[in-house]
């Protein structure tokens, strides 16, 4: 292709930190934007973006978070599309970009369904992942959807929760738009402007979802839920001490799908969930969460 | 009424190119930027740009912007840009009226109710900055029977055929030719290849054609008119207003 540069956008920084990681690898320059919020609440990723050698420019405009990167990695790809790759973190953006990342995070469904086949000697029956933009849920999914038999559940992010308007929750709670090339189901004002979304977890903070998201939803192949911040935090600190797993705070809203649907489930159920991140980089944020709503806190599970 | 064709003509007629000027509007505030239109048509422009302010502006440099964000904090929305453009009608019969916007303003509207308003307030075009070709024919059959024409954007990396099609049954338009790639804003110098890429252009559209995104001088103007039927200027005025000068060029 000719490229010499790696661009991306980044909201928890792990896309960012997987780009730097190959920009470092191939030795290409490396500029990741990331909304000056996400910089703030997820530093780990950030100093190890900079330590593998990438640039991470802080994005203050707008809502300050993964969209307003996106739209400042669109203004540089435009200006350098003749040597630069714009590595998109996300089933979001123009075509072809949402079907390629599809395609490229199918290895979670491929090796999952193999693991699954080879563990339980049988098919899970529900597939959950949490839905930012939607690539790893789609990469989940992309292994069992010729599976009609494997209920696919993705979980959006409810923030404060789905009536106080601060949450993430574009299948849930938005309308079909147009942004940064997709036609997607989209946070916005009555007028198409679009809104500032809230998630404690930066990764999910993102107000559209990948087209094909909505395809399934429309279909009624998938189904999609939301998962508040507390439900998230409890499930994060359940799996911490039930496991001794530190999952991302973005899979911790799968996980605490999975332990809603449990009791209603018969004993031998099989609930696969994609723990698409792990939670080094939410230990501080988590920390601060808990402080700010500890007149509240959930009960632990 | 052809007035985007006759605006090309009429400059044409005159020995120049057509001046094509862009505001955000609702910046500095609505009448602000009303009162500004009414000078930079005064001060010569053919055709006034009418800037729908939105809250992704990610084909936009950091002046226009700013302009959004501030339209937007005032409320502005999409009606009201079409209300004012209907209030400038009122007092220019003549001037080509094009509304620039990001597609989902008017795709939340509804097509069909857009394109109403649009014939209501007599705007002559609209041009989408994300509306790519293979998107666009759901509009241009709303706008179409209401004799409203679409301006395409042809970028610095367009192919030719790309662009023939571009061009492909449009009436009463012309060929938006971005200068520079990249977003808006002033540049200090164009491309060099710029005159050559716009000769290449011409020889595949009997639209006119006018070049865009980081004019902001007479001699940049002028450099590009001897190759281009017309220039568009957008962030110089912007910046203008936002240092509360007058708009004119
Ligand atoms: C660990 C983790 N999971 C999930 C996501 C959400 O993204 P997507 O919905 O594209 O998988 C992110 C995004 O940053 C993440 O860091």
């Amino acid at each position: 292709m000719g490229k010499k540069r790696l661009i991306a956008e980044t909201g928890a920084g792990m896309h960012g930190v997987a780009t730097a990681t190959v920009a470092a690898l191939l030795g290409m320059p490396c500029d990741v934007y990331m909304g000056a919020i996400d910089v703030e609440r997820q530093s780990p990723n950030v100093e190890r973006m900079r330590l593998l050698g990438a640039r991470v420019v802080a994005v203050e405009e707008g809502s300050a978070t993964l969209k307003d990167a996106m739209n400042e990695a669109l203004r540089d790809w435009v200006a350098n599309c003749d040597d630069t790759f714009y590595v998109i973190g996300t089933v979001a953006g123009p075509a072809p970009y949402p079907r390629m990342v599809r395609d490229f995070q199918s290895v979670i469904g491929k090796e999952a369904r193999r693991q699954c086949l080879a563990k339980f000697g049988r098919l899970p029956d529900q597939a959950i992942a949490c839905v930012g933009g939607g690539s790893n849920a789609m990469g989940l999914f992309a292994g069992f959807i010729d599976d009609p038999a494997v209920k696919l559940v993705g979980v959006e992010a409810g923030g404060k929760g789905l009536a106080t308007g601060e949450h993430a929750a574009s299948i849930n709670g938005g309308r079909v738009g147009v942004l940064h090339g997709a036609k997607t189901m989209l946070l916005q004002t009555a007028d198409g402007n679009i809104i500032d979304t809230y998630s404690v977890s930066a990764g999910l903070d993102y107000p559209g979802v990948g087209p094909e998201h909505c395809h399934l939803a429309d279909t009624g192949r998938a189904e999609y839920s939301v998962i508040d911040d507390a439900e998230a935090v409890a499930a994060f600190d359940a799996l911490c001490r039930y496991e001794g797993i530190i999952p991302a705070l973005e899979s911790s809203h799968a996980l605490a799908e999975a332990i809603k649907r449990a009791p209603s489930l018969p004993k031998d159920a099989l609930l696969l969930v994609n723990l698409s991140g792990r939670g080094d980089k939410d230990m501080e944020n988590v920390k601060r969460w808990k402080e700010r709503n500890a007149a509240n806190l959930p009960e632990p599970l | 009424m052809k007035r985007i064709t006759e605006a090309f003509q009429k400059a044409r007629s005159e020995g120049r190119g057509a001046f094509i000027a862009y505001l955000t509007i609702g910046f500095p505030s609505i009448e602000a930027s009303e009162r500004a239109a009414d000078d930079l048509i005064a001060g010569g422009a053919d055709i006034i740009e009418l800037g729908v302010p939105f809250s992704d502006p990610f084909a936009d440099g950091g002046v226009i912007r700013k302009a959004a964000y501030e339209a937007l904090r005032q409320g502005v929305t999409l009606d009201d840009v079409l209300a004012t453009a209907k209030r400038l009608r009122a007092h220019h019969a003549s001037t080509g009226l094009v509304l620039f916007t990001y597609y989902n303003l008017v795709f939340s509207k509804g097509l069909e109710a857009f394109a109403d308003a649009a014939a209501d307030a007599d705007i002559d075009a609209v041009l989408c900055v994300d509306l790519p070709l293979e998107e666009r024919e759901e509009l241009l059959a709303a706008l179409r029977p209401r004799n409203i024409s679409f301006i395409p954007l042809i970028a610095p990396n367009t192919p030719m055929e790309r662009v023939a099609a571009s061009a492909q049954g449009l009436d009463n338009s012309f060929l938006y030719v971005i200068t520079v790639k990249g977003i808006t804003g002033e540049r200090k110098e164009l491309p060099p290849d710029l005159t050559g890429r716009l000769d290449e252009i011409r020889k595949c559209t009997s639209l006119p054609i006018a070049a865009g995104f980081g004019i902001s001088t007479r001699e940049q103007a002028k450099t590009v008119c001897a190759h281009a039927d017309g220039f568009v200027v957008g962030s110089a005025i912007v910046k203008r207003l936002a240092e509360g000068k007058k708009a004119e060029l």
